[in-house]
């Protein structure tokens, strides 16, 4: 958790400052419903942040305050120096060749009637890139992401999940992107395809010095792909840093319950640590009623 | 629940109010000189003066309409310009004779579309088949054309029942079950046809919900998940369309009376409005809206009895 | 959720990968296969030919009356006769037409041009907007048209285009309504997220993404409007209220009806040209939605034509069929359920048969927990549902036999399930726990009220005695206020809650054997550890036997004594749970097991060797 004195010396690529996020409540008068309280996160070049925590925690939340996609109360977003926190559309438009999103559900998060090729065309052209240069690219973009090139002139129904999210990710990387935000990119899928996409973004990674802040709601997953984890519990940030104590030794009570409660595909270790959860739900109930019984 | 009826009510009203301004307005602006018109053409302009200011007509607008509403909160709804005969009291004979047959009717529609429909939702094969068929042939014949074919075979050239009916509740029961027949038959066909198909619909919708496959694995009945579980599921967007046809009915009865020349609302509207004869008009405008504000309140109390969630918030 | 319950997207599955090119204008052509489809475009093109055409082809003025030709019938000047002022039927039929159309094109131009707009407004920006205009929507649609109409003809005079400009207005509101709907559902879709990501001003994103959504059911609709408004300005016509110059049909009608004791074909013509015109507008809004709706539907069949080929089934069983209930194989009655060979398929539109399930076999005994582990796709949650027999309608049984407690549920040959004997066992021998927790629930009854109709029904027990026991099962499943849950809806408990419901229903009538489809996935991490718990400790307790359908090979783990491993329909492996997830032999089950995470070095390939990540994705 502690900032080293060096790192200070480069700015990160991305840092959130005491973020909330209200959203207004439907009824008349009532009070507002608040989303994030007093978030604070920064990720370097090339580094990914994983941020976990179960429905509800908010994680979602904060990868759409980043994006603009969810109303900033207080606080901030710098993205390269730059308060990009109430960006209008236009700025964003300059912001999406830097910042860009791959999302969870790969049957929604491409329109129906459009074909590959279009799809991947709209951020290109967005930026003004003339269309023959965007054909170019997008031959690129497929070849990148494993993708035959004949892709271009299909629809997303004739392709599966993993294949879709495939096209996801090269919408994400057409403007070569410096952060993508991948909000639970692989949580809708089967375990081999969740691998081989996970594969993927390790690669790209690799290859392009791309970050990520990569919301999961599963720890394994964000352990393996993260440099660093946050873990997020109630709209707030309850614990964060490097992934391998995060995940395996962490500290705070609710990320010690959610690394016990996921379960391992080995009867006998899995006994083990159903066990051991048990006990730590005890130790904590204990802790709680002493907390009580002083107060 | 009393809170949620009397916010219904009170918007019912608030809509009452907009819509007779509205009505009120658009009449009184748009119909030309209404003296001359009630006097003809060979009337003098002292004439028409004299008459403008017997009607009031050359008060401002707005003092107009506040009168207006000032004496029909009062149940005055002025008198007629041709007959002189009071608005209310017109409303007052022919109502019971549209309502009679507008209710039969829904009554009528309500039964024979839900169980049509709801056959057709469980049972599909033919009897769904059929239901498709009669709902694309009922949407494509208006009820006044089939009234009129009632009229010219079943009545004319069958001579089954009467063709017109000018008969009144006094003049017994029989009778007048016998003249409502076949006005009633036309009102309801295109009611039934539709709303079986709408009702169909929405059972099946509510048939493939997981929670009928989990009432099934808990050993309940086909026949207690449907009656219980699905039509009470599917019964709001029943009421909506039904609701929905009987505001439709409310003009459609108007032809049907002519059709079959019954003393309802349906003659005294084409007369005022053919002649421009302005508080008859405003009178049927009126009634038509309670009528509609009353039956939404209605469908709205029963949506709010079967919906736990309406109850609760 | 890698295995979604939904039966439909199992029966007619994604295509995937296929070859060939898009073909665009699908719907088009479609609408052309259509016999109806055809035959509404050939009507409504005729009728709007002869309406263009009118003034050529009538051999009269609309009102050129010849006076010494009254009520004429049909002859060879005046081919459909003449009127009471000797006006010849056929000319006025033409030019009525043209108003006819006209009058209904401006009524839906109209109405498009006033609830397109306000609906992509109310819809995408919502707000005050939105509230504003639903409030004047309902008023609105509170009025019924005709009286409208006469209102607004005693206000401005017979006319048919302020009537139609009125009815338009009035009626706009089942555009705004349409649209607002459309949009609603797409705005908070993810590629409309993705766009504004990239920068795509509000008005791009509505014109590339949202009015695309909208743009078919807008014509549908407007076949639909067009026909309502060809009705009401007609029966305004033949209320007499219309422009006495003009020829229209309204007015024709009402001259043949008042004609109807002398010549009542004069009542015919306008009537049919009426129900031709609207029928072919009902006609073309349902083949267009016919096309729109995906045309690899499977049809429904008919109870009596059941082609399902035999397959699989050994031949030497399936002689066996037919013979109203079989005796189980000696030797096999004691085991709980055992499932022989089965295959499950769907009948396919061109009299194929789809298979889902394909020669499936395993058994499970009393106090035993057998995991069936799979992809998505993979037939597991369809092998579940045959044996509770809750397979949707369209489902065959196309092979092999299910047997539960030494009797067949299906036996050899049977088609389908027998609903007559599982509607024994279901409920009270056999039951089922559901993945979504509030979707399986019945929002409009309370929970107590759920969990007490079963045991008083199944188990014959009173309603007071069924509810003591529900209140006990509530507790047994750890709910800390069994009252309060007893009483409230399942609108007002949170998911796991929900979900612990649902157990408490499967075992309230104590059954022998619980089918458990995926019942943690929907759940959060923590809150599947309780509830893997909470299923153990009852399947102790109470001796059952458990199938539990899940694609997770940690829930197996805790949980399995046996594991079966599905891909494709086919079962792939089984064993015990320490062999399979210790030492798989099916290559398939070695890869399942070799994309878990657990274990695994972060930041390092999985499946994939280095820098060849992008390795095209099987195709499934």
């Amino acid at each position: 958790m502690s900032v080293s004195l060096d790192s200070s010396q480069k700015s990160p690529l991305l840092a959130v400052e005491n973020l909330v996020v209200e959203y207004p409540s439907k009824r008349f008068r009532a009070k507002p419903f608040r989303a994030l309280t007093d978030i604070n996160i920064t990720i370097g070049q090339g580094e990914t942040l994983g941020l976990v925590g179960e429905s509800g925690s908010g994680k979602t939340t904060l990868g759409r305050a980043v994006l603009g996609l969810a109303p900033v109360t207080a606080g901030k977003v710098i993205f390269e120096g730059n308060d990009i926190s109430n960006a209008s559309r236009k700025e964003r438009r300059t912001l999406s060749r830097d910042l860009q999103v791959v999302f969870q559900d790969p049957y929604t998060s491409l329109n129906p009637a459009l074909e590959i090729g279009d799809i991947l065309a709209e951020p290109l052209g967005v930026q003004g890139m003339e269309p023959t240069a965007a054909k170019k690219r997008v031959q690129e973009l497929l070849d990148q992401v494993g993708l035959p090139s004949d892709a271009i002139h299909r629809l997303p129904r004739e392709f599966s999940g993993g294949q879709r999210q495939r096209v996801a990710i090269a919408r994400a990387l057409a403007l070569s992107p410096k952060l993508i935000v991948c909000d639970e990119p692989v949580s809708a899928l089967d375990l081999s395809t969740q691998a081989r996409v996970l594969d993927l973004f390790l690669q790209i990674q690799k290859d392009t010095g791309v970050s990520y802040l990569f919301v999961s709601h599963d720890l394994d997953v964000v352990r393996h792909i993260s440099h660093r984890v946050a873990v997020m519990y109630h709209g707030e940030i309850v614990e964060q840093g490097p992934a391998e104590i995060v995940t395996r030794d962490p500290e705070h009570p609710y990320t010690q319950r959610l690394l016990l409660a996921s379960p391992v595909p080995d009867p006998d270790r899995q006994e083990q640590r159903r066990a051991d959860r048990h006990r730590l739900l005890a130790n904590q109930r204990n802790q709680i009623e002493q907390a009580g019984a002083v107060a | 629940m009393i809170k949620f009826i009397a916010k219904r009510l009170g918007s019912g009203l608030v809509v009452l109010f907009v819509v007779s301004a509205l009505t009120f307005t658009l009449l009184y602006t748009s119909s030309g000189s209404i003296a001359r018109n009630i006097l003809g053409d060979q009337a003098t302009p002292e004439q028409v003066a004299l008459k403008e200011q017997e009607l009031g007509l050359d008060q401002p607008l707005v003092t107009r309409y506040f009168a207006w509403l000032g004496d029909a909160v009062s149940g005055n709804l002025g008198a007629s310009w041709f007959t002189s005969e009071p608005v209310a009291n017109s409303l007052a004979t022919r109502i019971p004779v549209t309502m009679t047959m507008v209710f039969t009717a829904m009554i009528l529609i309500a039964i024979c579309a839900a169980l049509i429909g709801v056959a057709a939702a469980v049972k599909r094969g033919w009897v769904d088949r059929v239901v498709q068929i009669g709902a694309i042939v009922g949407d494509s014949i208006p009820g006044y054309v089939i009234g009129v074919f009632l009229v010219t075979i079943l009545a004319i050239q069958l001579g089954l029942f009467p063709a017109t009916s000018t008969i009144s509740p006094e003049v017994g029961p029989e009778a007048w079950v016998y003249s409502m027949t076949l006005p009633v038959i036309a009102l309801l066909i295109n009611g039934v046809t539709g709303g079986a198909q709408q009702i169909r619909s929405a059972v099946i919708k509510q048939l493939e919900r997981d929670y009928v496959r989990t009432l099934r694995s808990r050993g309940i009945g086909e026949r207690e998940i449907l009656f219980k579980h699905v039509l009470r599921s599917a019964a709001p967007a029943g009421l909506t369309v039904l609701s929905l046809q009987l505001i439709g009915m409310l003009g459609g009865v108007v032809i049907i009376e002519q059709i079959f020349a019954l003393p309802g609302m349906g003659p005294l509207a084409v007369t005022a409005t053919g002649q421009s004869d302005l508080p008859v008009v405003m009178g049927v405008v009126m009634y038509t809206v309670v009528v509609v504000i009353v039956v939404n309140l209605l469908v709205d109390i029963l949506n709010g009895w079967l919906n736990p969630k309406v109850r609760v918030s | 959720m890698s295995d979604s319950i939904d039966t439909a997207a199992v029966a007619a599955p994604v295509p995937t990968g296929q070859s060939g090119t898009v073909v665009r204008s699908t719907v088009m052509r479609r609408l052309l296969r259509n016999p109806l489809g055809i035959a509404s475009l050939v009507i409504l093109g005729s009728i709007a030919l002869l309406a263009i055409f009118a003034p050529v082809l009538a051999p009269f003025e609309e009102n050129f009356a010849n006076i010494t030709k009254t009520l004429a019938p049909a002859d060879s000047v005046n081919i459909l006769g003449t009127d009471s002022a000797g006006r010849d039927t056929w000319s006025r039929l033409l030019f009525g037409a043209q108003l006819t159309l006209l009058s209904a094109l401006l009524c839906a131009g109209v109405a498009i041009a006033i609830g397109l707009p306000a609906g992509l407004i109310a819809g995408y920006y919502a707000g005050k907007f939105e509230a504003v205009s639903n409030w004047v929507v309902s008023i609105l649609m509170s009025l019924p048209g005709l009286i409208v109409l006469l209102t607004i003809r005693a206000a401005f005079g017979p006319s048919v285009w302020i009537s139609m400009i009125a009815f338009g207005v009035l009626i706009s509101p089942s555009y705004f309504r349409l649209t607002r709907t459309a949009v609603q559902s797409v705005r908070n879709e993810l590629y409309v997220d993705a766009a504004r990501v990239s920068g795509l001003s509000d008005l791009s994103i509505i014109a590339r993404h949202i009015f695309s959504v909208v743009r078919a059911p807008i014509i549908i609709q407007t076949a639909a409007i067009a026909g309502v408004a060809i009705a009401i300005q007609s029966g305004l016509e033949f209320l007499g209220l219309g422009d006495p110059t003009k020829a229209t049909w309204g007015v024709m009608l009402s001259e043949g009806f008042k004609n109807v004791y002398m010549t009542p074909t004069l009542l015919l013509w306008p009537a049919l040209a009426m129900a031709l015109t609207i029928g072919g507008l009902v006609l073309l809004g349902n083949a267009i939605r016919d096309a729109l709706e995906d045309g690899e539907k499977i049809k429904h069949r008919k109870k009596k034509t059941v082609p399902a080929e035999s397959t699989t089934a050994d031949p030497a069983k399936a002689g066996q069929s037919r013979k109203s209930v079989a005796a189980v194989e000696v030797g096999t009655e004691h085991h709980l359920i055992k499932v022989t060979n089965l295959g499950v398929g769907y009948p396919q539109a061109d009299g194929s048969v789809k298979k889902v399930v394909d020669d499936v076999s395993f058994h499970v005994d009393r106090g035993e927990i057998l995991g069936i582990v799979g992809e998505s796709g993979s037939g597991k949650s369809q092998t579940a549902f045959s044996i509770l027999g809750l397979l949707p309608d369209n489902a065959r049984i196309v092979g092999g036999s299910i047997q539960f407690d030494g009797n067949y549920t299906v036996a050899p040959g049977d088609d389908r399930v027998s609903q007559e004997r599982l509607s024994k066992l279901r409920g009270k021998r056999i039951s089922y726990i559901p993945q979504e927790p509030m979707s399986n629930l019945d929002p409009a009854f309370t929970i107590g009220y759920q969990l007490v109709t079963p045991m008083v029904r199944v188990l014959g027990i009173s309603k007071a005695e069924a509810r003591k026991r529900a209140l006990k099962l509530l507790t047994d499943v750890g709910i800390v206020n069994p009252e309060r849950t007893f009483e409230a809806y399942p609108h007002e408990v949170s998911g796991g809650m929900a979900q612990r419901v649902l157990i408490a229903g499967a075992i309230s009538c104590e059954p022998d054997l619980v089918i458990a489809d995926e019942p943690t996935t929907a759940l959060d991490v923590t809150v599947q550890a309780d509830v893997l718990d909470l299923l153990r400790e009852l399947q102790q307790r109470l001796n059952i036997g458990v199938i539990l359908v899940t694609h997770n090979f940690g829930v197996v783990a805790d949980l399995c004594d046996r594991v079966a491993v599905m891909q494709n329909g086919r079962l792939v492996e089984e064993g015990t749970v320490r062999d399979i997830l210790r030492n798989p032999k099916e290559q398939y089950t070695q890869t399942l097991l070799g994309s878990m995470l657990e274990g695994k070095t972060p930041m390092t390939m999985l499946v994939s060797r280095p820098g060849s990540a992008a390795q095209k994705e099987p195709v499934a």
